[in-house]
């Protein structure tokens, strides 16, 4: 089987795609800690708890 | 893509690999917009969350970066004609002047949008006015105006510790406007000095700089006056709640030297300068580096003094 060797244009769009990917994974990760950050902090209620306390 | 493709793309521009979307963001300058809005957002009498920390820093970075990316995008035709700037991604044929601008808009809404829902709306809309002024006000419209840009330039480059603040208080204070105050007017000596010693081929390009429009004589003589303006507010800074005894002492230190190193460029005319190869200009240069990172290193100290219970200047006794 005749495997050529990668084009110096693939390789770029490889480190290319790969440098997005990591972007985009770490950006995903920031999200999900921003989540955790904020629900964890003591004056965060749910939306329906501050909808019954309205109400009451 | 079969190689009869590869090689006609080839033959027309050179793709651009992940680098040259990276150097659109002008990362040297980013470094600065971290450490100020960092030393804001740590100076802050509000406690945040690392990570939200962390998160507003980014934000508040890749809304710069973004802001360099539409600089470039809207400078791009002198970018080609001036040397410094002929390798940039879009001279060099590396990005097309339409990626750079999608590129640049999208990081600049997705950084406001991000940093509002992560700090506050305050911080946020200081970062949208930050991107806004140094692209419009001051890359769009004032920049091949007028000899003054610079200044105004620095306006921009001003803001981050604002964010940084803005980020931890969702408030403005005057603590945040004199570290605004002090990039603000560091900046001109700053970039006047460099002006003096560095041939530059601003001029080609059509954009008024204060050496060539004002002659250099002027500059010299903007140079001290930016620097006596600039002296009261680092020493300010000192009496605020921000402020304490190590600050006080590196900002005396720091301005004495700026002032030092001014009043002798004010004294030198050019055949002064040419005979030692512009030697004090390059130094005073070298130090106003020094000068904006001793000051908000300072602060940066005063902070971490204040979270570990020894505030400012209680400890000498005020």
């Amino acid at each position: 089987m005749d495997f050529r060797k990668p084009h110096e244009l693939h390789k770029r769009r490889f480190g290319r795609n790969l440098g997005l990917g990591l972007v985009l994974g770490g950006l995903v990760a920031l999200v999900f800690g921003l989540t955790i950050a904020k629900v964890s902090t003591e004056g965060f209620r749910m939306p329906n708890q501050i909808e019954g306390a309205h109400n009451e | 893509m079969s190689d009869a493709s590869i090689n006609a793309s080839q033959s027309q521009t050179p793709e651009a690999g992940f680098g040259d979307y990276f150097a659109l963001l002008k990362p040297r300058v980013m470094t600065l917009v971290v450490f100020t809005a960092l030393v804001g957002l740590l100076a802050a009498p509000v406690p945040v969350h690392p990570i939200v920390g962390f998160a507003a820093i980014l934000f508040i970075a890749v809304g710069g970066g973004a802001s360099g990316a539409l600089n470039m995008w809207w400078d791009s035709d002198i970018d080609l004609i001036m040397t410094r700037t002929r390798g940039r991604p879009i001279p060099a044929g590396r990005i097309t002047r339409g990626e750079a601008f999608g590129f640049g808009m999208t990081l600049a809404v997705m950084s406001v949008v991000m940093l509002g829902l992560a700090t506050n709306l305050v911080a946020a809309g200081l970062l949208a006015f930050t991107i806004f002024f140094y692209v419009v006000i001051y890359s769009m419209w004032l920049k091949r105006w007028t000899p003054q840009n610079i200044v105004i330039g620095g306006a921009a480059g001003a803001f981050p510790p604002m964010v940084g603040w803005a980020a931890a208080t969702g408030d403005i204070a005057l603590e945040s406007v004199l570290m605004f105050a002090l990039i603000f007017m560091w900046t001109p000596p700053h970039f006047w000095a460099l002006a003096l010693f560095m041939k530059s081929d601003y001029d080609e390009a059509g954009v008024p700089m204060l050496t060539v429009t004002h002659g250099r004589r002027a500059t010299r003589q903007h140079i001290l006056v930016y620097t006596l303006l600039l002296t009261p507010v680092a020493l300010g800074l000192a009496f605020t709640s921000i402020g304490g005894p190590i600050y006080l002492a590196v900002a005396v230190f720091y301005s004495a030297l700026f002032l030092k190193g001014a009043w002798d460029i004010w004294r030198r005319d050019e055949v002064m300068a040419e005979a030692d190869g512009y030697g004090v200009e390059k130094k005073v240069f070298k130090h106003s580096l020094y000068y904006l990172g001793g000051l908000f290193g300072a602060l940066l100290i005063e902070a971490s003094l204040r979270t570990a219970g020894l505030s400012g200047w209680a400890m000498v006794g005020w």
